[in-house]
């Protein structure tokens, strides 16, 4: 076997608890044992990539490991078959340690037709393992892929650990007796590789035996097929003496109920969960729009759950449909990505003056303009922070990955109703659509916040404002006493009636900003996610660049660094009292970002501080490798 | 919690916020609030549970001259948060008030929707042909050639007919008043708050200062008799001085015609009777255009048929209200939904468990 591109644990081959799992003839020949492992699957849309990957995720979570996973669709809805721009790929990144990204460079690459690997070959990691279903490789496929020679016969494999297998044929032999047709068959193959993966890496069949079976349950014939392909694949894993086997361990997870959960589905049940909290209606007002979707689907189908959902004609609509819901007394959501942001900001201004609670969500993509809607990017910080007209501070917090959009949904419900204001949620695609484990809370015991309604008319003044949260009173219509109106135009400091008095305007437009940059003294104060509280560099980043940037410390830590501090920052606006103060403290501020820099600049200029930056706006998430790479060269700049 | 109906019977006074009025004196926005006062008054509507939304422009300013809730919001969107206040609240009674600019212009898109939506809210358009807020540019309302500051040479897009447009929309219900007519103008109000659903008014309003006298055509007291009728369900389509005119069908080239009454002409049995749950006769209607025809005010359209748009509301049993623990339940619910396992304290050997 060539050097393997794994990372190797030190103790090669211990059986441990996932050996259970593992069949009998296995356990004879040792397997290697990982910390982790990249796997990519990829084949044409029609493959059935994603199910197959989702599988292999079920399974990985079974057997306890940390995961994360990324599914990568073709932009084209019904791309012809057998091309490259038709190839779809689902990876996952698992292992016996904390996992945080679904992984740089794949491990082990699975191609079901020659476009699959003309496309991800690429990004394997070289002496990296790659199976493909030789019976897909006629000369046909290859012109179609692309491919004027094969690729499986002229050398531009060497270098790596090919697995030829004809995936066709022997899915068609094993699944024979089945009774299905030759197409039906062939539908089967991604079962079939799905099976030599299981034997590979030791995971259970009986989960995704059952899994087959309810979901094919209308259809025995190819329940019975895909079951058989799924055998016939590990059969041959485990006979075939050509795929090399590995072992890698539950990972220590905290206990309790776990599900894989999406950034979209979990700031969705965030929000749900946080509205409840709130003891306020959930009015969602969205419009289509990759990769914000997700989020739209999701709610629509709680109805039963209180949530009214608002398919609106355009942005705009909905930011201002969600608006009238805040002013009538229920949480106000919308969402969208970049462009729908850029609709909705006059909108969101009358939030600001209102003084309503607005919940905006961006899923940020790669712009300008419509860019690239699937690709990933974290360009809309300063839209975020000041795409508004006039002087309107808004709160603005950014989820850092899937699992923890959930906790991000619920302080921004916690926010936008205690301080009566609109509250940005930066997500982006990758969080969006990648998918990890999460530990299940139970909603009774989160603390709830319940919302305080106005019903008291006694010396009501709509602008009249609380001490210490400066926020004025949530008074709704159908409330007898409280019958005032609100708008647009400036207000009276109290009465909230149209003011255009100088004095009155420039007292408004400070207060406005003293209510948001008095969160700052509530929210927790900033720690490093990782490192010391002083040293040598500190690792400035939001978002979803916290896997990568923490992966990247954590292996500078290993190599002896210690003095590198990886601080996250989940609250944009305000930013955290202590942060300027926190980076005083070291020698170095870096801050790496999937942009031109724009937290930097708010950096710089909020603390005057010397941070330097890198940046990448490629539409890719950062890898761990360029993030250590990049640490490295930084660690060493002071010596 | 919102069926608030007040004890005793209210006046049109009970109905004014104690905000100055500030439109220009002479303005028909003034008969309109009249109006919109009366109709509150005659329903004895409560303050509390009526809200008034509206967008930017002269008409926009209206929320602030009533005791009701009132939202002055942005331009051109006043149905959409409208929308958002009847969706998070549907006890409400939601009013919208728009200009040709505001409804037409840059909230077209959001009024086309709001038809179709048909929410239980009215819509008032007050149709004054003009942009009077921005100091007198054409509309969307405006007829060709209408000279102003951003049209000198006369501007040259066809006008859109707000009643033609609703009627495209899909409107269920669509009306048509003059400001100062106040009893044909509360009456229509009245019926357009009966209507279960969204309910389209326009409303020809005279901007004295910017386009004074653009209805006179019709207005006018010398030829109101036979450029206006006012259309009743079930009543012959009769106008004209002393009801000496009417409109026939004219069956060959399929166009309404108007005909004089009595001797040598035509007989009152010959005239078409208003049908107002009639599509196509409301189309017929709310074209006409003087000289030839009258203007047709009233309720041109008003389907009878049973809300089936979002004012329809659902059949399925109330949610539990946000807060209570049987929701919270319910949202733990959610949240096991799909594939979970369980992760088994120090022991570190993890149960499988796969659930739907
Ligand atoms: S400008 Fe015209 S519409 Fe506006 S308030 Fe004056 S008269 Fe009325």
């Amino acid at each position: 076997m060539p050097s393997s591109p794994f990372r190797r644990k030190k103790l090669v081959a211990p059986m441990t608890s996932s050996a259970a799992a593992l069949p009998p003839s296995a356990a004879a020949s040792p397997r290697q044992a990982l910390e982790s492992a990249v796997v990519r699957f990829a084949g044409d849309s029609g493959d059935g990539i994603q199910l197959t990957g989702l599988r292999f995720a079920a399974a990985t979570a079974l057997a306890g490991n940390d995961l994360a996973t990324f599914p990568d669709f073709p932009a084209e809805i019904r791309a012809p078959a057998g091309t490259t721009y038709g190839v779809s790929a689902f990876q996952i990144n698992f292992g016996a340690r904390a996992i945080k990204t679904s992984g740089d460079r794949p491990d082990v690459l699975v191609a079901l037709n020659p476009a699959a690997l003309k496309v991800e070959l690429p990004t394997l990691k070289r002496g990296g393992i790659v199976i493909v279903d030789a019976g897909a490789f006629a000369e046909r496929d290859l012109k179609r892929a692309g491919y004027a020679a094969s690729p499986l016969a002229d050398g531009s494999l060497d270098g790596y650990r090919l697995l030829a297998i004809d995936i066709s044929r022997l899915t068609l032999e094993a699944v024979r007796p089945c009774g299905v047709s030759q197409h039906e068959a062939l539908r089967c193959r991604n079962f079939w590789a799905l099976g030599l993966v299981y034997w590979m890496f030791g995971r259970d069949r009986a989960p995704t035996q059952a899994w087959i079976g309810r979901r094919f349950a209308d259809e025995p014939r190819l329940a019975q097929a895909n079951a058989t392909a799924l055998d016939a694949g590990h059969v041959y894993g485990e006979t075939g003496e050509v795929a090399p086997a590995f072992s890698v361990d539950a990972a220590p997870l905290a206990p309790g109920q776990y599900r894989v959960i999406t950034g979209g589905e979990a700031l969705a049940l965030g929000l749900l969960t946080g509205a409840h909290l709130a003891g306020r209606p959930l009015v969602f007002a969205s419009y289509p729009i990759t990769p914000a979707s997700p989020v739209l689907h999701a709610m629509s189908g709680w109805r039963a759950h209180g949530v009214t959902t608002l398919q609106a004609e355009d942005e705009i609509a909905a930011a201002c449909a969600a608006i009238g819901a805040s002013y009538a007394g229920a949480i106000g959501v919308t969402s969208s990505s970049g462009p729908g942001i850029a609709l909705k900001s006059e909108a969101i201004g009358l939030a600001v003056t209102a003084e309503l609670p607005l919940i905006v969500l961006d899923t940020q993509r790669a712009g300008p303009s419509t860019g690239m809607p699937t690709k990933t990017e974290q360009s809309d910080l300063n839209l975020a922070l000041f795409g508004r007209h006039g002087e309107a501070p808004a709160v603005v917090l950014a989820a850092r990955s899937p699992a923890d959009a959930f906790d991000v949904a619920i302080e921004a419900v916690r926010l936008a109703t205690r301080y009566m204001t609109p509250v940005y949620v930066l997500s982006d695609g990758y969080i969006a659509n990648a998918a990890q484990p999460w530990a299940i809370p139970d909603v009774a015991a989160l603390p709830p916040f319940p919302a305080h309604i106005r019903t008291d008319p006694q010396g009501y003044q709509p602008f009249a404002r609380d001490a210490e949260t400066l926020a004025r009173d949530w008074a709704v219509p159908g409330t007898p006493g409280l019958e005032h109106r609100l708008g647009g135009l400036e207000k009276d400091a109290t009465a909230g009636t149209i003011s255009y008095d100088p004095a009155n305007h420039q007292r408004m437009t400070e207060l406005r900003a003293a209510k948001i940059a008095r969160i700052a003294d509530e929210i927790p104060a900033q720690v490093p996610d990782a490192g010391p509280e002083r040293g040598r560099l500190a690792v400035v980043g939001w978002g979803s660049t916290w896997g990568p940037i923490s992966r990247a410390v954590a292996l500078l830590h290993q190599r002896g660094h210690g003095d590198v501090a990886h601080i996250h920052l989940r609250h944009l606006s305000p930013l955290p009292r202590n942060l300027g103060r926190l980076l005083e403290g070291f020698a170095r501020t870096l801050v790496i970002e999937m942009n031109s820099g724009q937290l930097l600049q708010l950096i710089r200029g909020t603390y005057l501080s010397p941070a330097v930056g890198y940046q990448k706006v490629a539409g890719q998430p950062l890898t761990i490798e360029e993030v250590e790479a990049v640490l490295l060269q930084h660690w060493g700049a002071d010596r | 919690m919102n069926a608030i109906a007040p004890a005793v019977a209210r006046s049109p006074k009970d109905y004014a916020s104690d905000q100055e009025v500030r439109w220009c004196p002479g303005c028909g926005d003034y008969a309109i609030l009249k109006a919109v006062q009366k109709t509150l008054a005659d329903l004895n509507a409560a303050t509390a549970n009526t809200v008034f939304v509206s967008g930017i422009g002269c008409s926009s300013r209206f929320p602030y001259y009533l005791s009701t809730y009132g939202f002055h919001t942005i331009h051109g969107r006043a149905p959409a948060v409208a929308t958002g206040v009847k969706l998070a609240n549907p006890a409400l009674d939601v009013w919208i008030v728009t200009g040709d600019g505001d409804g037409l212009s840059i909230g077209g898109n959001h009024m086309l929707h709001l038809l179709r939506r048909d929410l239980d809210v009215q819509v008032l358009l007050f149709n004054n042909e003009i942009y009077g807020l921005t100091k007198g540019q054409y509309s969307p309302t405006s007829r060709v050639g209408t000279r102003s500051p951003s049209s000198p040479g006369g501007s040259t897009e066809r006008p859109v007919s707000p009643a033609l447009f609703a009627l495209g929309a899909g409107a269920r219900f669509v009306a048509r008043a003059v400001d100062v007519q106040q009893k044909p103008l509360v009456d229509v109000l009245k019926r357009a708050h009966a209507h279960p659903g969204t309910a389209f008014v326009e409303i020809y309003q005279n901007c004295i200062v910017y386009n004074d006298d653009v209805f006179a055509g019709f207005t006018d007291k010398a030829v109101a008799a036979d450029n206006q009728i006012h259309v009743a369900h079930g009543q012959p389509l009769r106008f004209g001085r002393d009801g000496g005119r009417g409109l026939v069908l004219d069956t060959r080239s399929l166009r309404l015609t108007a005909v004089t009454l009595g001797d040598g002409g035509a007989a009152v049995a010959d005239l078409l009777v208003h049908d107002e749950t009639n599509p196509v006769l409301a189309t017929m209607l709310a074209a006409m255009q003087p000289p030839d025809l009258p203007v047709a005010l009233g309720v041109l359209y008003c389907d009878p048929a049973v809300a089936t748009g979002m004012a329809a509301g659902t059949s399925a049993a109330a949610p539990p209200a946000f807060g209570s623990a049987e929701l919270g339940e319910r949202i733990n619910a959610l949240l096991h939904r799909g594939e979970t396992w369980t992760v088994a304290p120090a022991s570190g050997v993890n149960g499988g468990e796969a659930r739907r």
